[in-house]
């Protein structure tokens, strides 16, 4: 029975790719603010300019070695490109709490949401973090890339201008 | 289960039904294999597998149209890798779920992951390093009739490795925003929350008459004023003995925990302060199974998550049985052009935990969950489980020099904490030090060494079995934004043993290339315990090839 069902998946899946693959849009999931609101991530906007959402957690050392480095640049790229940093922290409850002091004593200007349970890192199939996405001005993402090594950030940024108006 | 088959039946055709319309939907997913071999070494201890090779991988699919979503998970373990419990065995389709929301209601049919407040009574999760995946079956609701107000309900099982465990389990929270509620603009921001959970389990105790449906509640407070933001939840278990004939063995006493948190942040200074207090609190999915796939509940551990490996060569867990625990953080900045800033500023994180026993008329708590049994609500001067206060360094030289430093000192009692005989080793005390310094070569190029060293002390009659002291080298490699190469080594060179002072060398190289990761790497493994959160898992020595593949679409 169970073969049946991942065959017409499989029969979908084939069905679509032929005729729509190439847009992907942000699914509809729940994240929450630094102050304990509920907020839908499709609500997510920058004026029709490029957004980054980048996967992280106050435990993970080249998550905050991506964030920290491009801190430091950052507002640079948002002169040249008008870009918008999202972090999605995905620090579950044993860590939560301090992901607002990490964030503030580090200086960041990022929007940056909490995922405690992994709903939308599992929506958009993140295995491990850092993983960084780039959606263009529809949100339509346009691409990502998964880890983190000292001048990631330098690729990041030549498929911003790509898209950047 | 036929019924839901139907159901996915049904909706494929629906899929298909709409592919003429130009609006398709889309498929997404992604998929991971991690492949080792198993060779013996008798050094180590590590044992080859009588299959050579081991392999998990899985696929997730999720297919999206507007406000519908299904998916589907697919796990192969063939067989499982040596630490994950070989109850995971085979293939299947082991996770299939439908959800749609409309005008605020949210249904989800199939599988789920569900967590209510911070975990205390209910949380089903995955953690795929730890080989956890208590995901529900079931149906759930979730509700948001105005603004500010947010309802939920759900009826399920939990899964157990390839099946699922006796209880059913039917929860329901509310939360209340008191500001989106009210329409206050206030400084002062309050949101309120209650949750319950219920398992019910057939009795077939010809003796004792245990309860047969054992609840759970909670209710949860978060203040915001300014700056300033204060969480707290408190919980209660009802009695839940295990299915026992004998009464002396049977555990009558109800469960009770709350945790307390306080952060105060703002630019360039954050502080956070935590004090949780755990009793009794078990939870499981089937009150006469044992091990990690059966637990239900999550209580945060009040450590920290450390990423060195020699700082996390002794993690702590919760002990769900008692433990009172306090935790501080303070992260600064100091920055550019003040004094200890420099050039380009200077960042400091201090962290302190301490969990000790609960005090009460017995003495330690785990061993006496009597029904008459009260422990006092607060005392640090009964046995300690664990300590660690660590202070990290963070600051750049140059462009080119990037430096992390690392002090720590920690306290692990190792007896209680992995069922040791009492004083076997008591506690190990160990102060860790860590200096990791990247330096950028050229546009893309970038090598970084890691230094560790790790020296401790432990009870004098634990000195033959104790592993004493180690040290730690990394040199990696990486050019970005495609390739990576590290070389580290653990050697335990202050063993009392002389034939176990072990050199532990490992080789990776990784290849990425945008949401594709490829990795190979060959060495030894120390066998150790690995924890995320309050769970953890015993890894066992091995020494072979390993592979692992990631990618998303």
């Amino acid at each position: 029975m169970n073969k049946k069902i991942l065959f017409s998946f499989l029969a979908i899946a084939l069905f679509t790719t032929v005729n729509f693959a190439q847009t992907r849009s942000l699914p509809n999931k729940e994240v929450k603010t630094l102050d304990g609101n509920n907020f839908n991530i499709r609500s997510l906007s920058n004026n029709g300019n490029p957004i980054v959402i980048s996967f992280w957690a106050t435990w993970c050392k080249p998550c905050k070695k991506e964030l920290n480095n491009i801190a430091e640049v950052y507002e640079d790229w948002q002169d040249e490109t008008g870009v918008k940093l999202v972090a999605i922290s995905i620090d579950d409850t044993r860590s939560m709490s301090k992901v607002n002091p990490y964030v503030n004593s580090s200086d960041w200007d990022y929007e940056v949401y909490l995922d405690p349970n992994s709903d939308f890192k599992r929506a958009m199939g993140v295995s491990t973090v850092p993983h960084t996405f780039l959606l263009n001005g529809k949100n339509e993402i346009v691409w990502q890339h998964k880890g983190y090594v000292d001048g990631d950030e330098d690729e990041l940024l030549e498929q911003i201008k790509k898209i950047a108006k | 289960m036929k019924k839901l088959i139907s159901l996915f039946i049904i909706s494929s055709t629906f899929f298909l039904g709409f592919s003429q319309e130009s609006n398709l939907g889309e498929i997404h997913g992604d998929f991971n294999l991690n492949l080792q071999s198993y060779q013996d070494d008798e050094l180590i201890g590590a044992q080859a597998a009588d299959e050579i090779i081991l392999n998990n991988a899985y696929l997730n699919l999720n297919y999206i149209k507007g406000n519908f979503e299904t998916g589907l998970r697919y796990e192969s373990y063939l067989n499982a890798l040596a630490d994950y419990d070989p109850e995971f065995k085979g293939n299947g389709l082991v996770y299939r779920y439908a959800t749609y929301s409309i005008d605020g209601l949210e249904v989800t049919a199939g599988n789920y992951y569900e967590q209510l407040g911070s975990g205390l009574i209910f949380r089903s999760y995955e953690e795929k390093g730890l080989g956890i995946d208590n995901a529900m079956d079931g149906v759930r609701l979730k509700y948001n009739p105005l603004k500010g107000i947010y309802l939920k309900s759900f009826i399920g099982k939990s899964r157990t490795h390839f099946s699922y465990a006796d209880g059913i389990f039917r929860g329901a929270d509310g939360e209340l925003n008191i500001n989106d509620l009210l329409n206050l603009q206030s400084k002062t921001k309050a949101i309120i929350g209650g949750s319950f959970i219920s398992r019910y389990q057939k009795r077939e105790n010809l003796i004792f008459k245990i309860p047969q449906n054992v609840s759970a509640y909670a209710s949860r407070l978060n203040i915001i004023y300014g700056n300033w933001n204060y969480y707290s939840e408190f919980a209660y278990k009802i009695n839940d003995p295990a299915n026992l004939l004998t009464k002396s063995k049977m555990n009558y006493a109800s469960g009770n925990a709350f945790t307390n948190t306080i952060t105060f942040s703002k630019k360039r200074f954050g502080f956070s302060a935590e004090l949780h207090r755990v009793d009794n609190m078990n939870f499981k999915s089937d009150r006469d199974k044992d091990g990690k796939a059966y637990i239900i509940n999550y209580i945060p551990t009040l450590s920290k998550p450390h990423a060195y490996s020699l700082l996390a060569l002794y993690p702590y867990a919760t002990q769900f049985d008692g433990e009172v625990g306090v935790q501080a953080d303070i992260y600064l900045k100091f920055p550019k052009g003040s004094l200890l800033g420099g050039k380009y500023g200077m960042k400091l994180d201090l962290n302190y935990s301490r969990m000790n026993a609960l005090s009460g008329n017995y003495g330690q708590s785990f061993l006496n969950d009597e029904e008459n049994y009260t422990p006092m609500l607060l005392c640090f001067a009964q046995e300690r489980y664990f300590q660690d206060i660590n202070l990290e360094i963070n600051k750049k030289i140059n462009k080119k020099v990037k430096t992390n430093f690392i002090i720590a000192n920690q306290a692990y009692n190792k007896d209680i904490l992995e069922g040791k005989a009492t004083g076997d080793y008591g506690v190990i005390s160990s102060t860790i030090l860590v200096a990791d310094i990247s330096y950028k070569i050229k546009k893309g190029h970038s090598v970084r060494i890691e230094l560790q060293r790790l020296g401790s002390t432990q009870l004098e009659s634990a000195k033959k079995l104790a592993e004493g002291d180690w040290s730690m080298g990394l040199l990696e490699y990486t050019i970005s934004p495609h390739w990576f190469f590290v070389v580290q080594d653990m050697y335990n060179w202050g063993n009392e043993d002389v034939s176990k002072q072990l050199h532990y060398v490992n080789l990776n190289a990784g290849f990425i290339k945008g949401a594709n990761r490829f990795e190979i790497g060959y060495g030894k493994k120390r066998a150790g315990i690995f924890c995320v959160g309050g769970v953890c898992k015993t890894v066992p020595s091995s020494n072979g090839f390993n592979l692992s593949v990631s990618s998303s679409f």
